[in-house]
């Protein structure tokens, strides 16, 4: 809508409707009119003009609940300032509410489909509670379809309005009743127009009178594709409104500003919305799959699974995480059930198997599962109050299959893998004690203690991360403790445990979980006392030969580094590159999310979902595609949402200065000094034995450093979805900021190629060709193979002055903070290539602590990962 | 004369001048000093509760008191005389057990008032008078019950629908008077309109403070749109402040209703001793100003005024154009605790 078209529109919210929002719905259900009433609140300070009040539910009594909310929202100065809207099918509803208003109300609603005596009787009731009334264009023949119909009902209930009843015409409001298009039937393809046509015409024959009506019907065949119904509200209301329509039941949230709907969908919609060709519903199902990425499924389809008994109903909803009915579903089980507790070791449990089935076999994908989380949550929500009832009555205590105390360690922010692995955990009925990013190891093992858990579970990307978990087993150890440790995360792996972790822990159970799916049948092997023994055996017996497999075979043979650095990569005599546009650094924080959102790769998005497989093809993939496609949908419904409101606060610096290699160390101008490590490998044909410094021409040259974020709001907005039991979407919002992360971190090099170093100002890639790195330079990171050590962030933030400047911090491991956030260093020659380090020797070690001012034992340990020999072992000797 | 005629009468005179409305009953009342015997009669010399204070009662035991307190204000100039019916209502009487009272109370005053009207020799209207009762519809008055109520509306309704039968043979049109919570006036405007005696309504709410609220928390102009579908006709403020803090709140009803404005403020407000100081030639003064600004049609006083309250407000409008009934307002107006307007 545009700002001109909304002034004269009265929104009606729907959050105080059981039949609009289920969360009110719930909340009425049991009770909670407290929180109902927040409900309200939440409505009026958020600018509802005015509340709509429906209790129109088979399981309440209607009469009452009207009267309690409304007496409830009179004593609140906050809610009771707008007029309510009392809505209703029956007047005894009707009326119980309009007794409890001391203001002018209006009745939603009144028609003749009764005949025109009881229209009448109504409506003079109405009129001496002084109250205006929505008058639904029906009949005793039936709704009115078309605009003849529309108009003509419209017309006659004026007339007798206001010439027999004495109704006042200003208070009068028809519903000439949005109906749905697109559906596939033809006669309903003039709906909206029927519609627009008949608001115009009853304006204006029906002096003084308003138009109203439910915008989200005409969008219904569209369900489960919000991006298309929001586009849908608005071009309707962009058309409806010019032609009379001035009130109207709209939720605020499923509205798109008219000009900024992606142009083709536009016209698409307004195709269908205005019937302006024959085939425009076909052409909007087209481009519809684009922005849901599924194919429209039939309505009957859709419904069926409804009339099936509670039980597969429940099933139904877990498996396909479907939320709209779970908690009448789950209500209506527990009135079946002897206890609540029984609904969730039953149906629920049993669906929650199905789910663990499917996964198992990989008929379903992670993102799949963590939404039948979501649904199961809602569902133990809504048993919750009553089992804690019945606990305070029986004096039960709550039952879990285990306890599992789950943390990222110390110095590491990363947390996306964790919190899968803690609702696929969670929704299999084991009790999870998140801590959170950051945790130190006495945090965990306390925590771990108290709470009585069975297991604790490690988490970590970052390569320091390692040495941290390390550190926690040997804590275990020392304290005597005795339950299993899991490890996970990107940079863990079964040879890390076998060689690292289990020599420090040996009297519990120690498992390396590779990912989301193992995670269950790990968990439950270790819970199980009858399996839990062979398990742990199993798992020796894998780290003995991991063990066994690395400590046989001779060290890899390294070159001396000497010998390296004479076989180094020669950068040239002449600069790598022109200088660039200006030396020091330049911070910037305007950034268009919708322009960043173009060079996101969307590969690694759909892996840390589990999902393997390159993007785009993986949408069509025989095994995930399904899965990806769903995701794919509700990623672009929500990336709309991360761009239309603004959600991320995206920064970055960028710096360059004047710089010389110095052996393998980089000098800058500035006097700071970058370390970079060398390839000690044995290379044949005559290939260089690569250091990031090889790229400098040693008569001077320049060089860049970068730090982009997305910024700390992500967490945040996570951290919401958490609270509402959205894991599904935390999970998500957290994924795309690490996306927008790398893709800043793209969207800056270009930058940096083509204009603010600007070696490249002609470059053209698509951004398949920047995913690729097609162009000329690299921007390596510490902490990633060409500079695996992470200690070299520190210098790099300090040169870019980022964390007063960007509010980007590093941990102390050197993670950066917030976690959405790239850095690394800019190098512009044309033969500049990433290359992995590799294993390097202990001259070489000698020489980095040496340079770092490092002692051994500290050089050790930050390069842990890439040492070619055994450091313990060399202790040992000493 | 018939019974509508003297209203008609006095809505052509209204035309050219402000009319003439009463002042206090309780005053008056106070002045003839009725103890506890006095209030009880003869009829209930034997009642079980305390019965002095219930002004209404009256109306059956000292019959001759009050209408001779109709006929002072007649004589200080009153063209419209209030009923002393304020509690002739089954809820207000049961503070004394006198429900199956209550209609005749309010038909009794309601005969006094028109004897005393027949006698003036000019028109008179005689405006039966219903009070907001004693309880609350739209408040609890438990704080930590926000939900509870002690009335329901139809209780309030049906009260009322009683009192307005009693009095409707004797009077010319019903004031709904003194309202500190709107949901009871709602249900003496359905109380009137579902017995339909056929008669105008004229309806009067207090702002009780500085806040320029009502009791029940709604603004001068919500308060009209609230109760507007009675089509009154005269609508305004009484009671609770004086005549200088009244006045930015009628403005407020002024500017919007497309009726008659009647304002009968108290006698300036209550001193320590809960009397009222305020003399009569002050209030002329406050009033005149407003007669002169052309705010309002009807004047009147409420608590602490007498009839030389009366003469003096009668003489300070005396020759001032009324307000010009302004046409009703264009589009929807609907309201909460406050005003909302919707075009057409």
């Amino acid at each position: 809508m545009t700002q001109s078209a909304a002034r004269n529109f009265i929104n009606i919210g729907e959050r105080t409707n059981v039949t609009g929002s289920a969360r009110f719905k719930k909340l009425i259900l049991e009770g909670d009119y407290a929180a109902a009433v927040e409900v309200a609140r939440q409505q009026v300070e958020n600018g509802a003009q005015i509340v709509d009040v429906n209790m129109d539910e088979g399981m309440l009594d209607g009469v009452l609940a009207m009267r309690t909310f409304l007496n409830l929202i009179a004593a609140e100065p906050d809610i009771a300032r707008v007029p309510v809207m009392v809505d209703s099918s029956k007047w005894e509803v009707i009326e119980a509410g309009l007794q409890c208003v001391q203001g002018k109300a209006v009745v939603n609603s009144i028609s003749m489909k009764e005949g025109e005596e009881k229209f009448v009787s109504d409506a003079r009731k109405c009129l001496s509670y002084g109250a205006a009334v929505v008058v639904m264009a029906f009949d005793e023949v039936g709704q009115a379809d078309t605009a003849s119909r529309k108009i003509e009902i419209c017309q006659r209930a004026y007339r007798i309005l206001t010439e027999e009843v004495g109704f006042p015409a200003e208070d009068i409001i028809f519903d000439p009743n949005i109906f749905a298009v697109a559906t596939g039937i033809e006669e309903h393809n003039t709906y909206a127009l029927d519609f627009i046509h008949a608001a115009r015409e009853i304006r204006a024959t029906c002096p003084g009178c308003h138009i109203s009506g439910g915008l989200s019907n005409i969008s219904f065949s569209f369900r489960g594709n919000e991006p298309v119904r929001r586009a849908m509200h608005s071009v309707f209301l962009y058309h409806a409104i010019p032609a009379g329509m001035d009130m109207g039941i709209v939720n605020a949230g499923q509205l798109d500003i008219y000009d900024e709907i992606e142009p083709e969908l536009r016209e698409r919609v307004e195709d269908v919305i205005l019937n302006r060709r024959e085939d425009a519903t076909e052409r909007l199902i087209e481009i519809a799959e684009g922005f849901k990425g599924q194919k429209g499924k039939t309505q009957e389809k859709d419904t069926k699974w409804r009339e099936t008994p509670v039980a597969r109903r429940l099933e139904h909803a877990l498996v396909h995480g479907i939320l709209e009915h779970i908690v009448e579903d789950t209500e209506e089980a527990r009135q079946n059930f002897e206890r609540p507790l029984h609904v969730i070791e039953g149906p629920l449990m049993d669906g929650m198997n199905v789910v663990g089935d499917l996964f198992g076999a990989g008929k379903m994908f992670l993102p799949q599962v963590v939404k039948s989380a979501r649904v199961m949550k809602a569902a133990v929500a809504h048993l919750e109050p009553f089992m804690e009832r019945e606990k305070e009555e029986l004096g039960l205590v709550g039952k879990s299959n285990g306890k599992v105390v789950m943390a990222t360690v110390k110095g590491d922010v990363h947390d996306i893998g964790k919190n899968i692995v803690g609702v696929v955990l969670a929704c299999n009925g084991y009790e999870i004690v998140d801590l959170g990013v950051m945790v130190p190891a006495e945090t965990i093992l306390d925590t771990a203690v108290e709470q009585g858990a069975d297991m604790v579970g490690l988490s970590g990307l970052i390569t320091p991360s390692l040495d941290e978990m390390v550190y926690v087993a040997a804590e275990m150890e020392r304290r005597g403790m005795e339950m299993p440790l899991l490890i996970g995360g990107a940079t863990t792996s079964p040879a890390h445990t076998a060689v690292k972790i289990e020599p420090a822990y040996g009297r519990g159970p120690i498992i390396h979980v590779s990912d989301a799916s193992r995670a269950v049948g790990t968990v439950g092997a270790l819970m199980n006392p009858d399996e839990r023994g062979a398990y742990w055996e199993a798992a020796k017996a894998r780290h003995e030969r991991l063990r066994a497999s690395r400590a046989g075979g001779p060290p890899t043979p390294r070159l001396p580094i000497e010998e390296a650095r004479a076989a180094k990569f020669d950068a040239g005599a002449e600069p790598s590159a022109p200088p660039p546009s200006f030396t020091g650094v330049k911070h910037f924080n305007d950034f268009d999310l919708a322009e960043i959102a173009r060079y996101i790769d969307w590969t690694p998005y759909f892996a840390s979902w589990d999902l393997a497989g390159r993007f785009p093809q993986i949408l069509e993939d025989e095994k995930v595609g399904a899965a990806a496609t769903d995701l794919w949908g509700e990623t672009q419904a929500m990336l709309q949402r991360v761009i239309g409101d603004q959600w991320f606060k995206p920064k970055a610096a960028v710096g360059f200065w004047g710089a010389k290699p110095v052996g393998d160390d980089i000098h800058l101008d500035t006097g700071d000094v970058l370390h970079t490590l060398r390839q000690q490998m044995v290379k044949k044909n005559g290939k260089a034995n690569f250091a990031l410094s090889d790229f400098l021409s040693e008569q001077g040259d320049h060089i860049g450093a970068f730090c982009v974020t997305a910024g700390p709001e992500a967490d945040k907005i996570a951290k919401e979805f958490e609270a509402k039991g959205d894991d599904y979407s935390a999970i998500m919002v957290k994924a795309l900021a690490d996306r927008f992360a790398e893709a800043m971190a793209e969207m800056m090099h270009e930058r940096v190629r083509k204009e603010l170093w600007g070696y490249a100002a002609d470059e053209a890639f698509d951004n398949a060709a920047l995913i690729k790195e097609a162009y000329r330079g690299i921007r390596p990171a510490p902490g990633y193979p060409a500079q695996p050590d992470h200690t070299e962030k520190e210098t790099i933030f300090r040169l870019l002055d980022a964390e007063p400047a960007i509010d980007v911090a590093l941990t102390s491991s050197f993670a950066m903070h917030p976690a959405p956030s790239v850095s690394g260093l800019y190098f512009a020659h044309p033969d500049a290539a990433y290359f992995a380090v590799g294993r390097i020797e202990r001259d070489q070690v000698e020489d980095y602590a040496a340079r770092k001012g490092w002692d051994m034992r500290t050089a050790e340990r930050w390069l842990a990962p890439i040492l070619n020999y055994d450091p313990y072992a060399r202790v040992a000797a000493e | 004369m018939q019974l509508t005629d003297t209203l008609a009468a006095l809505a052509r005179e209204a035309e050219t001048r402000i009319l003439i409305l009463d002042g206090a009953m309780g005053t008056q009342i106070q002045g003839f000093k009725f103890s506890e015997e006095d209030f009880r009669g003869e009829r209930f010399a034997d009642w079980g509760s305390s019965l002095k204070g219930n002004n209404d009662l009256l109306n059956l035991t000292q019959p001759d008191a009050i209408r001779t307190i109709h006929q002072r204000y007649i004589a200080a100039g009153a063209d419209l005389i209030e009923t002393n019916t304020f509690s002739a209502t089954t809820i207000a009487m049961a503070d004394y057990g006198m429900e199956g009272l209550a209609d005749e109370i309010a038909a009794e005053g309601a005969r006094l008032a028109r004897e005393a009207a027949e006698g003036a020799g000019r028109p008179v209207a005689v405006l039966g008078a219903i009070g907001p009762t004693n309880k609350t519809l739209s408040l609890s008055p438990d704080v930590n019950d926000p939900g509870y109520r002690e009335v329901t509306f139809e209780q309030v309704r049906t009260a009322y629908e009683a009192q307005v039968r009693a009095m409707a043979p004797y009077v010319d049109a019903l004031l709904i008077e003194t309202v500190f919570d709107t949901l009871n006036a709602k249900a003496a405007v359905k109380a009137i309109l579902d017995a339909d005696p056929g008669l105008p309504i004229i309806i009067s709410g207090t702002i009780t403070d500085a806040s320029g609220r009502t009791l029940s928390g709604q603004t001068a102009e919500a308060f009209w749109y609230s109760i507007r579908h009675a089509k009154p006709w005269a609508v305004g403020l009484n009671c609770a402040l004086g005549a200088e803090m009244m006045r930015p709140h009628i403005q407020a009803i002024s500017r919007v209703a497309d009726t008659r404005i009647i304002a009968y403020p108290n006698a300036g407000l209550p001193n320590a001793f809960g009397e009222y100081d305020e003399t009569p030639d002050q209030t002329g003064a406050l009033l005149a100003d407003w007669a002169k600004s052309g705010l309002v049609n009807i004047l009147g006083g409420c608590c602490g005024t007498t009839p030389d309250h009366i003469v003096a407000i009668a003489r300070t409008a005396n020759g001032k154009t009324p307000r010009a009934i302004p046409a009703a307002r264009p589009g929807m107006h609907l309201s909460g605790l406050e005003p909302f307007e919707l075009a057409s």
